[in-house]
């Protein structure tokens, strides 16, 4: 594979060359988090970070996006649809699980029924990673089929060898982006480095979560009185779903007045009680128990049903900022070790 | 606190061995080393699950409304005022809780206590004699507890259980200072001002619910956000939207809100949730001479009516 070297101090020179041909985002250090932002210039980026707090995939699914506005006159109705978006987005300095996030995004919504408003959104734009030299405790990437420097989803990848990145060339596109660059191959010695922080980063993680045989378990156990010891500390909020990179449920609503308004996609979560309210009054997920229950059948069972693989990434984020510390790693685990289910 | 966490235990044993409650809501240890969890202990053999200490921040009381067994919980200052609430509100009997009240001394804000690490993870952590010492893979630090407390511990003049049936260690003394300093400094921003900080705040508010569903006196069977027929707020997060939200709940807690910062605790992006809150706490002092949570014989201001109620917005424009 081919691979440069650049300083970590030329990375914002790097970005501004960038900046010149695409939109480009990038972490900022917001104080108390780190978010994905539109950067004007390469210094605004901010790498030294774990991982930012809203994950990078409002960029191709935004919290809230008007799909047409619509303006209605005695027998016509106008259509008015936003215009595509003007220049290519490149995504700087985003974790291989957020990159392999957009992977399994595409399967939903760039598979058998592409969506034009993803599509318009994920074609073109250039995804260059930052491998992780030292995952956090609350990650278990590997448990679900990922890595601290997967190259799934990237074009390039950085991996931190102390001064420098090592910048793995993963596709044409990536080549593309160096091209007529300043940068140089990376030479054996730098490469031996770079396979040497995937090792140890790779090693860490070694413990993980018990997804081996998980949704046989999951299939079989759906009324075991398990869930609701499990999750009768679950509070029904939103931010576990909301903050997840592969979480992609969304609500379609019209917002106007009189003969003018929009048609609107938001985030919508299987954890808020109308999500499956019918019209009857009826609900068939009325708690908690039932409804955290089908976040993680949907994800470690449904998906692989759908897609063939987990709905999952294992950044963690849904661990470290649940209000309750429900942790979807004891969840998997406690799953995982039912007896006498098949 | 280990002496906190035996009584603890001693008081939930003693209770379950008697049959007087089929569950003890309370506390134990969480997956990360600085967060603790609500944990429901059935069979005495469990109570050495429960634990008390700096990082029990959740308002338990959250957990009671809906249920017909007889429980107890292990409520702090701030939880037991939500209890007398809800009590008032009929949501809940007083006989079927036995609080476990626990006399508190603040809890830590543990994203504080990161960020104040200054990267680095933290992999261990223990509390003694008012301190914490953090370990990480290549760092080792000492942090005073008291540095760390969140806003809401730091101002808090309850922190004695104002009911309880048992009591789970030595009362505490209460604060003397007046907690509503920063809400009078605020009162003297304009109006624009105003707009503008809660604006920019609610800026990054992602609609996620968390402060709703954290909040124990949110506990209606619809929210008002829920409605769609009609569809009183937008479900955006357009500026518009949000603010509606946000100034709707706090209208629908004035009165109510004992101000235990479990809003604020539950936010992951950081909003100062509070800030719109203790502002009608405060008003509500002022007007009605009323603190919600203080007494279970006092009726919340806007649930009656007195003839001396204030009403200069009436009588003299």
């Amino acid at each position: 594979m081919e691979a440069k070297i650049i300083n970590k101090q030329e990375i914002a020179s790097l970005l501004d060359r960038l900046i010149k041909g695409y939109e480009v985002f990038a972490p900022v250090n917001k104080g108390d988090r780190i978010c994905f932002e539109r950067i004007n210039s390469g210094s605004e980026a901010f790498l030294d970070y774990q991982n930012s707090r809203i994950p990078p995939k409002g960029l191709l699914l935004p919290q809230w996006e008007v799909l047409f506005s619509y303006h209605t006159t005695p027998g016509a109705v106008e259509i008015e649809e936003p215009p595509p978006p003007e220049r290519r987005r490149l995504v700087f300095g985003i974790r291989p699980c957020d990159a392999r996030s957009f992977t399994l995004l595409d399967k939903v919504f760039d598979g058998e029924c592409p969506d034009p408003y993803y599509v318009n959104r994920r074609q073109g734009t250039v995804v260059v990673s930052l491998g992780c030299p030292k995952p956090r405790a609350t990650c278990f990437c590997t448990s679900v089929n990922g890595g601290p420097f997967s190259t799934e989803g990237s074009d390039l990848l950085l991996v931190d060898i102390g001064d420098e990145y090592v910048i793995q060339v993963i596709s044409d596109e990536g080549a593309r982006l160096l091209e007529g660059s300043w940068l140089k191959d990376a030479g054996e010695n730098k490469l031996a480095l770079a396979a040497g922080a995937v090792r140890v980063a790779e090693a860490s993680l070694e413990a993980g979560v018990a997804t081996e045989g998980l949704k046989e378990k999951l299939d079989h156990s759906f009324n075991d009185p398990v869930w609701q010891q499990l999750t009768e500390k679950c509070l029904g909020c939103g931010v576990c779903t909301y903050l997840c990179p592969t979480c992609y449920c969304f609500d379609i609503v019209d917002e106007g007045a009189g003969s003018d308004g929009d048609r609107i996609r938001l985030w919508d979560s299987c954890q808020f009680p109308l999500f499956t309210l019918q019209a009857s009054g009826v609900n068939p997920r009325p708690t908690v128990r039932e409804r955290y229950r089908q976040r993680i059948m949907h994800k470690f069972s449904h998906f692989i049903d759908n897609y063939g693989e987990f709905g999952c990434v294992g950044c963690g984020r849904c661990v470290t900022e649940c209000p309750v510390n429900l942790d979807i790693r004891q969840v998997l685990n406690a799953i995982s070790q039912l007896e006498g289910v098949r | 606190m280990p002496e906190l966490t035996s009584k603890v235990r001693e008081i939930a044993r003693n209770l379950l061995e008697e049959g007087r409650v089929k569950v003890v809501i309370g506390f134990e240890r969480g997956t990360m080393p600085l967060r603790r969890t609500p944990c429901f202990v059935r069979q005495k053999g469990e109570v050495s699950r429960l634990i008390w200490d700096s990082f029990c921040e959740n308002n338990l009381a959250k957990y009671l409304v809906g249920r017909a067994e007889p429980l107890a919980i292990v409520a702090k200052g701030c939880d037991v005022r939500s209890i007398v609430e809800l009590i008032k509100e009929n949501q809940l009997r007083r006989e079927q809780v036995i609080i476990i009240g626990v006399p508190c001394q603040g809890m830590v804000d543990w994203r504080g206590v990161e960020a104040g690490i200054e990267g680095g993870e933290v992999r261990e952590a223990e509390e003694k004699d008012g301190k914490l010492t953090l370990r990480g893979a290549d760092f080792e630090k000492t942090l005073k507890r008291d540095d760390f407390l969140y806003p809401s511990c730091q101002t808090c003049t309850h922190r004695n259980p104002v009911i309880y049936d048992l009591l789970a260690g030595e009362l505490v003394t209460e604060r003397e200072a007046d907690p509503y300093q920063d809400v009078a400094e605020f009162e003297t921003w304009s109006g624009e001002e105003r707009w503008g900080y809660f604006t920019l705040e609610f800026s990054e508010c992602i609609r996620c619910y968390a402060c709703r569903n954290a909040c124990p006196l949110c506990y209606c069977q619809e929210c008002f956000v829920d409605s769609t027929h009609p569809q009183w707020v937008g479900k955006t997060t357009n500026d518009s939207d949000t603010m509606a939200f946000h100034l709707t709940r706090a209208f629908h807690l004035a009165g109510r809100c004992v101000d235990c910062g479990a809003c604020e605790r539950a936010c992951p992006v950081g909003v100062d949730i509070r800030k719109l809150n203790r502002k009608l706490v405060k008003d509500v002092k002022e007007r009605f001479g009323y603190e919600a949570g203080l007494s279970l014989e006092q009726v919340a201001p806007l649930a009656t009516f007195k003839p001396d109620d204030p009403e200069e917005f009436m009588v003299n424009p």
